[in-house]
């Protein structure tokens, strides 16, 4: 299988503090992987070094088979073919639903805006929020502002999707509105980075499941074995907390 | 008041309100623009940049305006013809707009700055994550929505920029306030024109600021 994300040995470093230590791993085309670990433990900013909001300074990260940390990389338009779904939906507040999902399109991509508008509509549709085009963030519900948030990132056409805790800041009769969406992406074929805890969706949807602790990755392996038999105690810690709730 | 004095001065008054607004407007125009990149620049990553972006704002908030309008009407002229290479006449009313340009400036820099760092940081985060450029994140989402908020602000320090412009009767131009002085000694009766350009400003100022208040709360809300 060929890789569509691929990082080898990333470290990075605030300052003193080391918040990845050679991070190594892969997501093939087509796979889902779960990031799970402990608050602090350095998810965000390992999926944030994939599309190069962080830089880091040690390793290489390889999308597509472009370099992010080569000096020589255009990473506005690495980062426009790679969609990012974040945990407080970041959704444009001063701009309408149809203006959050076409403004990209245009300025970034060049599209005309009749294309972007209709094409922001029809994944307004997918998502079941056609109805609110009109509407402005702050007027939706938060399950429904993060699906207009992974419908902004589709309207790109992007090769792969990271997701940062995109369900941990809804209510919980909307995490499954939110999820049922990412489930359909990732049958449908989607390369998909997901940081999260939903561990339903994990055994459901993953086909691997990264294990992350202190900026390491301790485990890294199919969803069976993760749930069957983790090797690492800290993994066993993790899941018997996280699956107690 | 002896209206029958001050009504055939009404238009000469409304010649020097009509600059005293020009000046305003255009000094708010050129401050804003300037200061949103003296703000940029002092938000910059680029160190060198940061500090003569902060050192600009440190300096002209140093020093009394009216040394500034003084110390321009005698560069302005100097400078443009350095840049230009042949004597060229600028009026008191340029060099003074330039003067308040520069001057205002370095105090909308650091509303414009207040304003952008009270934008939630995931906010640019997301507009890059989706492939803008610095310039477009800051034109397409930054600044529209610090704008919005700081409108308010900008509009009070506006309004302190006009009763500031009466500080041009150091270079002669005819402002509103130094034609209601003029007209006033010409006639030997400068208090009832005084006065009455007391309450010009006080009420427009006044009216103003109460108008920014109303759009403050409406804002918050
Ligand atoms: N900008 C920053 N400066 C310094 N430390 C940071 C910064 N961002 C995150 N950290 C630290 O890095 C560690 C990992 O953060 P993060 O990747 O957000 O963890 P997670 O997403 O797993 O909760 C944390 O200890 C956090 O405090
Ligand atoms: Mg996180």
């Amino acid at each position: 299988m060929s890789a569509m994300i691929r990082i080898n040995n990333v470290s990075k470093w605030y300052g003193e503090f080391q918040v990845l230590t050679e991070c190594t791993t892969q997501v093939a085309k087509g796979e889902v992987v779960v990031v799970c670990g402990p608050s602090g433990s350095g998810k965000s900013t390992l999926i944030k070094c994939v599309n190069a909001l962080e830089a880091f300074q040690k390793g290489e990260i390889i999308v597509d088979g472009t370099s992010v940390g080569d000096a020589k990389t255009d990473l506005p338009k690495l980062r426009s073919r790679v969609g990012m779904v974040f945990q407080h939906f970041e959704l444009f507040p001063h701009l309408s639903i149809t203006d959050n999902l076409a403004i990209a399109q245009v300025k970034v991509l060049g599209r005309s805006q009749d294309e972007a508008t209709e094409k922001g509509l029809k994944l307004l549709n997918r998502v079941g929020l056609k109805a609110h085009a009109h509407k402005y963030p702050g007027q939706l519900s938060g399950g429904q502002q993060q699906r207009v948030a992974i419908a902004r990132a589709l309207s790109m056409d992007p090769i792969a999707m990271l997701f940062d805790e995109p369900t941990s800041a809804l209510d919980p009769e909307m995490i499954n509105e939110v999820l049922d969406v990412m489930t359909e992406l990732a049958q449908e074929g989607m390369t998909m980075m997901c940081v999260t805890h939903e561990m339903g969706f994990a055994r459901r949807v993953a086909n691997r499941v990264i294990f992350m602790d202190r900026g390491q990755i301790i485990e890294d392996c199919g969803k069976e074995e993760f749930f069957g038999s983790p090797r690492s105690e800290r993994a066993v810690q993790f899941l018997s907390k996280i699956l107690q709730h | 008041m002896d209206f029958s004095q001050i009504l055939p001065a009404l238009p000469g008054l409304w010649q020097g309100m009509a600059l005293t607004l020009q000046l305003l407007i255009l000094a708010v125009l050129g401050g804003v623009a300037l200061g949103t990149l003296i703000a940029l620049g002092r938000l910059s990553h680029h160190r060198l940049l940061a500090s003569a972006a902060k050192l600009y704002v440190n300096y002209f908030r140093s020093i009394p305006l009216l040394l500034v309008i003084s110390w321009f009407y005698l560069v302005v002229p100097l400078v443009l013809q350095w840049l230009t290479g042949n004597p060229s006449p600028v009026g008191p009313f340029t060099s003074c707009l330039v003067a308040f340009v520069m001057f205002e400036a370095a105090y909308f820099a650091e509303i414009v700055r207040a304003g952008i760092q009270s934008i939630p940081k995931g906010q640019a985060g997301a507009a890059y994550a989706i492939g803008m450029s610095y310039g477009q994140v800051m034109r397409l989402v930054i600044l529209p929505q610090a704008f919005r908020k700081m409108t308010p602000l900008l509009l009070q320090q506006s309004i302190i920029l006009f009763q500031d412009t009466s500080l041009v009767y150091a270079v002669g131009l005819m402002d509103f306030l130094n034609t209601a002085r003029s007209k006033g000694d010409i006639i030997g009766q400068p208090d009832q024109f005084l006065l009455l350009a007391g309450a010009v400003y006080f009420v427009s100022s006044f009216a103003a600021s109460a108008l920014v208040k109303r759009l403050q709360q409406r804002l918050a809300i």
